[in-house]
C-alpha cells in the first residue's frame, strides 16, 4: 500500500457531486461520465510517423484520422487538430496513462495529462439529434459512428463523439464549465421533450 | 459565408475568427541591422486591395488550426484555403 493511499479524501465529479449525475427524459438520457483517464498527444514536427507507429503499438491500433475517433480494447482516441489527439482509457486501470504514453513516444511526441481538465456527458436515446441540433453547428443528422467533431455548445468549445448515429453521443467539455454545459444540455432537452 | 477547411471541409465562417493580412507570417528578423524599420513596415503598412486578399483566419470553434484564406474583398468569394503552417513552411518560416 502506498504512502498516500489512506488520505481519506473522496473525489467529487465535475458537477460537484459524489454520485454521477443522470438526467432522464422520454427518449433521452444524459449521463455524467467520470471514470475515464485522458491524455493529449501531439506529434512534434518531423516526427509524425514515428508518433503514429509508437502509439499504434501502445494502443493496439492506429490513431484516428482527422475528425474521427477510434476504439482499441480499453483505449479510445480522438482527433483534436492537426497532429494532435486525445487518448482515453478507464481511470481505475490506467491512472498513469500519460506517463506510459510518454514512455511509448519518447522524444517524438508531447504528452499532457488531461484527466481533470474535462467533463464528459453521454447522451443516449432516439431524441439525441433533436437536442444536439439546437446546441451546436455540427451536422449530427449527417454524421456516422466514429465521427469526432470539435465544435461549440453554449459558447464552450466541446468535442462531440458519435457512438451510434442518432442514438448515442459523448460530449466532452471544459471541466471548469461543467455546470454550464450540463445546464445547456438539460435546458435544450427540456425545450424539445 | 462558408470557409472550405482543407482538412474538415465546408464550415460556417461563424466558427472562425479573423486576424488580418497573411503577410503577418513574414515576421522580420529582429536581429537585422534595420530591424526597427522592418518592424515599422511590418506592423503599420498594409495593402488594402479591392479584390483578392490573402488573410489569416483561426478555426477557434473547431480544430484550432490557422488558415490562409484567399478572399475577394469585393465579392466575398473565397478562392482558396490553405493551412497556415504549410504556407509558413513553404516560405521557410518553420524551424
Amino acid at each position: 500500500m502506498g504512502k498516500f493511499d489512506n488520505h481519506g479524501l473522496k473525489a467529487i465529479s465535475p458537477l460537484g457531486g459524489h454520485e454521477r449525475r443522470v438526467d432522464v427524459f422520454t427518449g433521452l438520457q444524459i449521463r455524467e461520465v467520470t471514470d475515464r483517464a485522458l491524455a493529449s498527444l501531439a506529434a512534434r514536427q518531423g516526427s509524425e510517423d514515428a508518433v503514429k507507429s509508437a502509439v499504434a503499438s501502445y494502443l493496439g491500433g492506429a490513431l484516428p484520422e482527422p475528425a474521427c475517433w477510434t476504439e482499441h480494447g480499453v483505449f479510445a482516441a480522438w482527433w483534436m487538430g492537426p497532429d494532435l489527439w486525445m487518448v482515453s482509457a478507464p481511470h481505475d486501470s490506467h491512472e498513469l496513462m500519460a506517463g506510459e504514453l510518454k514512455q511509448a513516444v519518447g522524444e517524438a511526441g508531447s504528452v499532457v495529462e488531461q484527466t481533470d481538465g474535462w467533463c464528459r456527458f453521454d447522451m443516449e436515446g432516439p431524441r439525441c439529434c433533436d437536442v444536439l441540433e439546437r446546441l451546436s453547428n455540427a451536422n449530427v443528422r449527417a454524421g456516422k459512428a466514429g465521427d469526432a467533431t470539435r465544435t461549440s455548445m453554449e459558447h464552450l468549445g466541446v468535442f462531440l463523439l458519435c457512438q451510434m448515429p442518432g442514438q448515442g453521443y459523448s460530449i466532452i467539455g471544459p471541466r471548469s464549465s461543467a455546470a454550464s454545459l450540463h445546464h445547456a444540455l438539460v435546458a435544450a432537452a427540456k425545450s424539445v421533450i | 459565408m462558408i470557409i472550405n477547411h482543407p482538412i474538415l471541409g465546408p464550415r460556417d465562417s461563424q466558427e472562425f475568427t479573423y486576424l488580418g493580412d497573411a503577410s503577418l507570417i513574414d515576421r522580420p528578423d529582429w536581429q537585422a541591422d534595420n530591424a526597427a524599420d522592418q518592424f515599422h513596415d511590418y506592423l503599420y503598412l498594409r495593402d488594402n486591395p479591392a479584390g483578392e486578399h490573402r488573410e489569416l483566419w483561426f478555426h477557434e470553434q473547431g480544430d484550432r488550426s490557422w488558415l490562409v484564406v484567399t478572399r475577394n474583398t469585393v465579392t466575398h468569394e473565397i478562392l482558396n484555403v490553405e493551412l497556415a503552417r504549410d504556407v509558413a513552411r513553404a516560405r521557410g518560416r518553420s524551424k
